[in-house]
């Protein structure tokens, strides 16, 4: 398959073409080919046209490199790439507008590195200025990182609810309760996954467990309140024992999120990683082994995923309006698929679902996540 | 039409001993019109079993067959039946004294035919005894064979995460039919399964249609389906510890065993589809080398050292904590290493409109109480690739050594 590459595959849009091309043994007809020593920064070219660019950074030093383009001050960075160990080659590609800027090569990656002029000669394609996406990231980020405080908060209050019932040992109500708490967590899973301790003490299921590994989180008490036959109830003190760590846990998750912040492409890798979730885990009805409660998480999945889109859809917009427009439907799509399976508040069992139902589900979703993949790379491009 | 030809000659000279040579040379010079190593015969006899530490091939046929008789003497008739047919196969022969085309006229063909005028296309057939072949599962001595268990013969834990088929593990007696033609493996698997009927049924068999590991230092590593290479550190043939890595030594006994292996088959579904949206930066992460050329993260070239101390931007390990090589090196595991002899595989598809594929994990080694068990379970625990892969499948099996013309495989084991 040398040299060959599949433009646009499903999302088309120049810039996803480009971006399929940049394979390392391949080079880009525009590709500008940079050598990185330990002493020099050899750049093919001192100019290109504007449109997206291709760097082929090859790292002939001793020392691990990077590679930068930046703005004419020499301080706002354009695109990066970092980490690359000697001998090794890595592209950068990003798409460019008319102007000077420079190019730096940061062998050892200490100092200000071997800087270059470089110039972005007008070739008339339609490139957003490149100030006006920072904003819109930043707003992106404060608006993702709301949602995901409010939902944590939700997950606390909601958690504390179903505590009480649990432990009071009405296990009517707390069956009720069970799915549409956890949708809390599900929506910002992707965030609680990041801190790496909380998400084996809260979401494990039983399929995962090493032996003599301490079994604790929802699914520990979702088996007690859906118990198999065979199955040994928890008594009241292992019950007092189970909620509590699940309320502390939960407490700290909140506790976490309170301050954090996020980049761009942590919310586009965040969306993608929640259709991965529903991909993998709720369309086999696989995460909820005793409840069959999967397409609440479902749900819960994709409206994280829809909040992360939505809160960078005016940078998809500008960047890649296709793109932008296929997310819209095919987000669309997966809901209106979802909705089918509606009942009540909630949604059917996922054992009430026949299994043509559940191909259409998984085809929705693989329709959806497909282009959603492609998220992080037009908004960090 | 070389291969026409040969076909009519195997079929008058038949396959006994004595012509077996013959055969052997004539399908050498026939396929040697398509100029091709690929073609040429594997050694069957010799002091290991071939299909091991000699060249991967490129495509697989591995079966378990669970023995249905109760007499120790039929499973010996079989493994000396399993012995001759495979010989006569591997050197590009026909089973049975009349082959495929020749012989009464009123009764079947002794060989099923599918690989006449077929080079032996480097075919080996590997045979190895799975526990339940010594105890059954209330611990009876089956065939009197419970004395001889090795102790490294384990049974293998419930790894996180495993989500074993039963109907694709476990066993009694497994094959491995490894050839550069899939029609000349899989003509392998059938032949001795018709041979077994009575004595043994098939379990569950694979096909592996690409190999995954380079197990000589003059193989190109190949690439497993996640699309990297596989391979690049194997146990090579050429390595200085290549024999006391995969072959059982005196010292560590049993005494049958010396000589011989222990293997591992694992059937690893990998979710592709999630797999291909995931960005570069995150695959190369995961398995701690470049996808291009398989270089460790640290730099260099596909064969470079891994640099494990190597560090990035804000003290990074360039090789990530949790990637597949760090956690499976055998830096991390007392140095001990196996060897990896997997196979790509596609099963059709899983209902959801997605590929059952994957990899046909095999490794083989020495000990599986010190290389397979504590790889797999810092790896189960801690592998970033989990995400990606979900274990199906699972066998674990002692791979006797090899024997004389004249022997049969197991031979030292019943007359232990
Ligand atoms: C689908 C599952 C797996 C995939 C795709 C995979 C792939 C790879 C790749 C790409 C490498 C690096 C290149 C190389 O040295 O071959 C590697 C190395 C290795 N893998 Fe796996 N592997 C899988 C499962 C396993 C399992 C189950 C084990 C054993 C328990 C294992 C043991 C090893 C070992 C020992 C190395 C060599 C590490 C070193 O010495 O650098 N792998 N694997």
């Amino acid at each position: 398959m040398k040299g060959a590459s599949l433009p646009g595959v499903l999302t088309a849009g120049a810039l996803v073409a480009l971006a399929g091309c940049t394979s390392n043994e391949t080079t880009a007809d525009n590709a500008i080919a940079v050598t990185s020593s330990d002493t020099a920064c050899e750049v093919s070219s001192g100019q290109a046209p504007s449109g997206t660019l291709t760097f082929n950074v090859t790292n002939a030093g001793a020392q691990v490199t990077e590679f930068y383009l930046l703005a004419e001050d020499g301080l706002r960075i354009l695109g990066e790439v970092e980490n690359i160990g000697p001998g090794l080659r890595r592209d950068l590609v990003l798409a460019v507008p008319p102007g000077k800027y420079l190019t730096a090569c940061k062998p050892g990656m200490t100092g200000d590195g071997i800087r270059a002029e470089f110039t972005i000669t007008d070739s008339g394609a339609d490139l957003a200025a490149t100030g006006q996406f920072a904003e819109q990231i930043q707003q992106a980020a404060d608006t993702y990182a709301f949602y995901v405080k409010d939902q944590a908060e939700q997950l606390v209050a909601d958690t504390d609810d179903f505590v009480e019932a649990y432990l009071a040992g009405d296990d009517d109500r707390a069956r009720a309760l069970y799915a549409p708490t956890r949708m809390h967590w599900e929506r910002i899973e992707p965030v609680a996954e990041s801190f790496g301790d909380l998400d084996p003490k809260l979401d494990l299921r039983e399929a995962d467990l090493e032996e003599g590994q301490d079994w604790t989180g929802w699914h520990r008490i979702e088996k007690d309140l859906w118990p198999p036959v065979d199955y040994r109830p928890m008594s009241p003190a292992q019950r007092q024992k189970i909620s509590k760590l699940l309320v502390a846990d939960t407490a700290t998750l909140l506790s976490r999120v309170a301050d954090q912040t996020y980049r761009a492409d942590q919310l586009g890798n965040g969306a993608k990683e929640l259709l991965d979730e529903v991909a993998t885990g709720k369309v086999t009805g696989e995460e909820e082994a005793w409840s069959h409660t999967d397409l609440w998480d479902f749900q819960a999945n994709v409206d994280g995923a829809r909040v992360a889109f939505d809160a960078l859809a005016p940078v998809v917009q500008g960047k890649d309006p296709e793109l932008a427009q296929m997310l819209e439907s095919r987000f669309d799509d997966v809901q209106a698929a979802l909705d089918q399976h509606r009942k009540g508040d909630g949604f059917v069992l996922y054992t009430d679902l026949s299994p043509n139902q559940v191909k259409r589900l998984a085809a929705s979703v693989d329709a959806l996540a497909e282009p959603l993949s492609q998220l992080t790379a037009t908004v960090v491009t | 039409m070389s291969a026409v030809s040969r076909r009519r000659f195997l079929g008058l000279i038949g396959a006994g001993a004595a012509t077996a040579a013959v055969g052997a040379t004539a399908a050498v010079a026939v396929s040697r019109d398509q100029a091709d190593a690929l073609a040429d015969a594997v050694p069957f006899f010799g002091s290991h079993q071939a299909g091991i530490l000699t060249p991967a091939q490129d495509r697989l046929h591995f079966a378990a067959f669970d023995l249905t008789t109760e007499r120790r003497d039929d499973v010996i008739r079989m493994l000396r039946a399993w012995t001759d047919a495979a010989a006569a196969m591997t050197a590009g022969l026909e089973v049975g004294e009349f082959g495929a085309t020749a012989g009464p006229y009123d009764a079947p063909p002794q060989d099923t035919g599918e690989a006449l005028g077929l080079p032996p296309s480097g075919l080996t057939v590997t045979i190895g005894f799975g526990r339940s072949l010594f105890t059954d599962s209330s611990g009876g001595d089956r065939f009197g064979l419970a004395g001889h268990l090795p102790a490294g013969l384990i049974e293998l834990p419930t790894f996180p995460g495993d989500t074993l088929d039963p109907a694709r593990t476990g066993g009694d007696i497994y094959v491995q039919a490894c050839a550069n033609d899939p029609q000349v493996a899989v003509h392998a698997v059938r032949n001795l399964a018709r041979l077994g009927f009575g004595t043994a049924t098939v379990r569950w068999s694979q096909l592996g249609f690409g190999r995954t590991s380079s197990t000589s230092a003059a193989q190109a590593t190949p690439r497993n389906l996640f699309g990297f290479k596989d391979g690049t550190a194997n146990v090579k043939a050429e390595d200085p510890d290549a024999n006391t890595s995969v072959w059982v030594q005196p010292a560590d006994g049993p005494q049958w065993m010396v000589g011989g292996t222990f293997g591992v088959a694992r059937r690893i579904r990998m979710t592709i589809e999630t797999w291909d949206r995931t960005s570069l930066r995150e695959q190369e992460a995961i398995f701690g080398r470049t996808k291009v050329d398989g270089a460790p993260l640290s730099g260099g070239d596909e064969f470079t050292e891994p640099d494990f101390g190597a560090m990035g931007r804000d003290d990074v390990p360039l090789i990530a904590m949790d990637s597949h090589m760090r956690l499976a090196h055998p830096s991390r595991h007392g140095g001990v290493r196996m060897l990896r002899r997997g196979y790509n595989y596609t099963d059709g598809s899983d209902g959801l409109g997605r590929l059952d594929a994957g990899l046909f994990f095999l490794a083989y080694q020495r000990d599986v109480r010190t290389s397979f068990l504590p790889v797999q379970q810092m790896l189960a625990r801690s592998d970033t690739l989990n995400e990606y892969i979900r274990h199906t499948g699972s066998a674990v099996f002692a791979v006797p050594p090899g024997v004389a013309e004249g022997g049969y495989i197991g031979q030292a084991l019943f007359e232990a």
